[in-house]
């Protein structure tokens, strides 16, 4: 028995035309629309998703020409209103999460752990359609006649109510995220299931890659938090239209309830967003350097712990509302620096005496590090109430959570970098990827740093002019400088797909990567596999590519020798 | 690490700002003593992990196809960055334990003012006063508080939330409808310093400023007089006005809507 399962002879070998299952399937648009194969339905929702960062990068940038000026008149006050609670609500919404466990984690967990597809294909069919309508659905509020939403991507109780909010764009919002959570709902359910039961034989849970560890607590997070969401959203959708008062004073409900259940969605849900992005970083940084992940089962319980604490910090949020200052949620929201900083060490860790190899995908994952660096420590001064109390609602927290959502967007553009040639088989241009990452990750920097000076000047967020401090313009300036920049540097990421269209082939593993995703054609054939290499680690590629590069563990230094030596001896 | 350079911070050595003044009040000065520590904390670490990138990109940049040794794993090392921040973290909890209990500390008061927000606009009110001052976008009120007194908030809005944000106190609490939010001011030195609200509120949320005019004790009772007398005077005119203006509907029912 040989560790490889070679393909039968009568199959035909991969690189021809078609598998023998490839011909049952219709062609075209017709296969876009009737697929269940996890590749299609991962880019679709890629391609949507990236759609969207588009539009919410267009509301931004008018949102930073608006604020080029103390009195801007670019928009009026009530259409600065809806930009910005479409810019959040898209970006948040409809982009990085859809993008995390809807495009890539589709396309690549199934592939990472040797499965044929995700668990349930037709509810992950589902999954995409409800995405897709949800979105189209929560955007058609600008057709209507009050515009679209205008409370703010966090709907805050009373101001969503029907009495200050009267217009459909509102419900087009509540129904547009109803239909957007229940899809991550079923890619949450589809995910554990997928990782649970569909994982290859010796793919152990401690062989499994971080990327699919990290989608596996989102998809718990997703099945703890989103349901939570659903509930408020319908209680809302109640208000305004069944004349319940769960939010509101006047019969008897309290406004503060949809803080509670928002939060209680939105903090786990920062981490829905940033847990794939810590997994895509952790893949892309240990590839490039060409080491295994430094801390590996480190890194898996410090993603674990954050899941764990991301449970109980939703209130530091609302220490400003006065109503819930317990201790408790500070120490909470603290401690969640420690495995964050643990991700950070192993990260430098894997890249120590490594050869760094700075591709595209790379610097991109290095530019995540360091952004996300800068958010996180200053999300430490929002963990202490007295310092959150006059941060709060300010620019400075507005800097904060850009630090680490345009962290994401590094890591996101890293993901399509890293993974898209193997989804469609091409590299896009490196030159251009280069000027693309220096203007996404200068803009980033130019953009959020005097955000954060403006905050502590006292500029709230959500404002659309600000007649009475004209000295705010200088810093305003400046940070819709660095939007423009950002702007510029999705501009090149589109300008390489067209000038990169099908010019550069990628070959099965182009990056001498570590996991079975690589050890596939480019693009992977319908059911993914034609053969399996043994999986004796996280890095069964790697491991048959190198046999003679094992990972040392701490401690084998010493008899590292002697490894090399049983390890040269013939497998039984 | 933390903790001594917070009781640094707190013991008022020369140290940079980092953006944010002691401001007027005293527990606006504890507060940024905390944002002093945290910020000269944050500022080492991140300091230290940003050259640790810089030097692994820089020295470990590729240099040629060779493979580096595959090590995993130094658990001594890995220990190390689990214990040290959760020290850190602890001391940082310490000190905003010490300056969150100050600044909500709700000491006996002589002064109280109801603050009552709405859109879009302030209303602050001197209860046992007929004193009242009420503003909205363009027309900012100002609400008059004496130096070196305690003086006690009470903040509620009629409608939305609000954020009752004054930075040169380095506070901000929400105005929330049903409930009565209390904190206390001590300002130390008077002047008028600009107010605004910070959560989200509406239309012309961007206009909802308001001042605070921070004088002496003096000033603020001759202040207080007038607006007492005017107040006075002003409602008994909102009275008068109000009864001729009174809605008599056409069909009296006995019961609802008479007082």
């Amino acid at each position: 028995m040989t560790d490889v399962l070679q393909p039968p002879a009568d199959i035909p070998a991969h690189d021809e035309a078609h598998g023998h299952d490839e011909h049952h399937g219709p062609t075209g648009i017709l296969k876009w629309i009737t697929t269940t194969d996890h590749k299609i339905i991962g880019l679709s929702y890629t391609v949507t998703s990236v759609i969207m960062m588009v539009i919410g990068g267009f509301f931004a940038e008018i949102i930073r020409a608006q604020l080029a000026t103390p009195n801007g008149h670019l928009v009026s006050l009530a259409q600065y209103n809806e930009l910005f609670t479409m810019h959040g609500s898209v970006m948040i919404y409809l982009f990085v999460g859809p993008f995390a466990f809807g495009a890539l984690a589709n396309i690549i967990v199934p592939i990472q752990i040797g499965a044929p597809d995700m668990a349930f294909p037709r509810l992950n069919a589902l999954s995409y359609w409800l995405y897709l309508t949800g979105s189209i659905t929560m955007l058609s509020g600008f057709f209507t006649a009050g515009g679209a939403a205008n409370f703010g991507w966090v709907g805050y109780a009373p101001l969503s109510n029907s009495l200050n909010t009267p217009g459909s764009g509102a419900d087009l919002w509540i129904g547009g995220l109803l239909l957007t959570g229940f899809s991550a709902i079923f890619t949450g359910v589809n995910l554990c299931a997928t990782i649970f039961y569909l994982r290859a034989p010796g793919m152990t849970m401690f062989r499994m890659p971080i990327f699919t560890w990290n989608l596996l607590v989102t998809a718990i997070l997703i099945l703890l938090a989103f349901p939570v969401l659903t509930a408020g959203l319908i209680m809302l959708y109640a208000d305004r239209h069944f004349g319940t008062h769960i939010y509101s004073v006047a019969g008897g409900g309290v406004p503060v309830l949809w803080q509670h259940i928002f939060w209680f969605w939105g903090h786990p849900e920062v981490y829905i967003l940033a847990l794939p992005f810590f997994g895509m970083a952790t893949e892309i940084i240990a590839v490039f350097s060409r080491k295994p992940v430094f801390g590996y089962k480190g890194m898996i319980f410090a993603t674990l712990s954050i899941a764990a604490l991301s449970l109980g910090v939703w209130a530091h949020h609302m220490f400003t509302t006065g109503v819930v200052l317990l201790p408790f949620f500070s120490i909470m929201s603290l401690l969640i620096a420690v495995p964050t900083g643990i991700k950070i060490f192993n990260w430098i860790g894997t890249m120590w005496r490594g050869q760094v190899w700075f591709s595209t995908a790379m610097l991109m994952a290095v530019g995540f590090v360091v952004t996300f660096l800068i958010g996180g420590l200053t999300g430490i001064y929002l963990a202490s109430p007295p310092l959150d109390f006059f941060t709060h609602d300010t620019y400075f927290v507005v800097a904060h959570f850009h630090s680490v959502v345009m962290a994401l967007v590094m890591g996101a553009m890293g993901g399509l970098y890293y993974w898209g040639p193997k989804i469609t088989g091409y590299l896009l241009n490196e030159r251009v990827g280069k000027f693309q990452f220096w203007f996404l990750f200068i803009g980033t920097q130019v953009f959020t740093l005097p955000q954060y000076v403006l905050g502590l000047k006292g500029m709230p967020r959500r404002i659309a002019i600000y007649p009475h401090n004209p000295e705010w313009k200088m810093l305003n300036d400046w940070s819709s400088l660095g939007a423009l920049l950002i702007g510029i540097s999705t501009l090149l990421f589109v300008a390489n797909i067209v000038v990169s269209w099908k010019k550069y082939p990628a070959g099965d593993n182009p990056w001498d990567a570590h996991t079975l995703e690589w050890f596939t054609t480019s693009p992977p054939p319908h059911h993914n596999f034609y053969r399996l290499p043994p999986i004796r680690s996280e890095r069964p590629t790697w491991d048959y590519n190198h046999p003679e590069h094992r990972a040392l563990g701490h401690g084998s230094h010493k008899n590292e020798v002697a490894a090399e030596v049983v390890h040269k001896a013939p497998h039984s | 690490m933390a903790l001594p350079l917070a009781a640094l911070a707190l013991s008022g050595c020369a140290v940079p700002t980092f953006g944010v003044k002691p401001g007027a009040t005293t527990s606006s000065k504890s507060v940024y003593h905390l944002w002093v520590g945290f910020t000269i904390g944050a500022l080492i670490i991140g300091v230290f992990v940003l050259l640790l990138i810089a030097y692994a990109v820089l020295r470990y940049r590729r240099k040629d196809d060779s493979i580096p040794r595959q090590v995993q794993y130094h658990l001594p090392l890995e220990w190390t960055y689990v214990i040290i921040p959760i020290l850190i973290v602890f001391g940082l909890f310490a000190a905003t334990l010490v300056v969150e209990n100050k600044e909500l500390a709700n000491p006996k008061t002589d002064v109280t003012i109801d603050v009552n927000a709405f859109q879009w606009g302030w209303k602050f009110t001197y209860p046992g006063t007929n004193a009242v001052v009420v503003g909205q976008t363009t027309d900012a009120p100002t609400m008059v508080m004496p130096v070196d007194t305690n003086v006690h908030i009470n903040l509620t809005s009629t409608d939305v939330i609000h954020g009752f944000y004054v930075r040169a106190f380095n506070f901000s609490r929400y105005a929330l409808p049903g409930v009565d939010n209390q904190f206390t001011f001590n300002a130390v030195k008077t002047g008028t310093f600009f107010g605004q609200c910070t959560q989200l509120c509406g239309l012309y949320h961007s206009l909802m400023f308001f001042n605070v005019k921070v004088v002496s004790k003096s000033a603020y009772q001759t202040w207080l007089a007038q607006q007492n007398n005017a107040g006075a005077a002003q409602a008994a005119a909102t009275v008068n006005q109000q009864q001729t203006n009174t809605y008599v509907p056409t069909k009296p029912t006995s019961g609802s809507g008479v007082k």
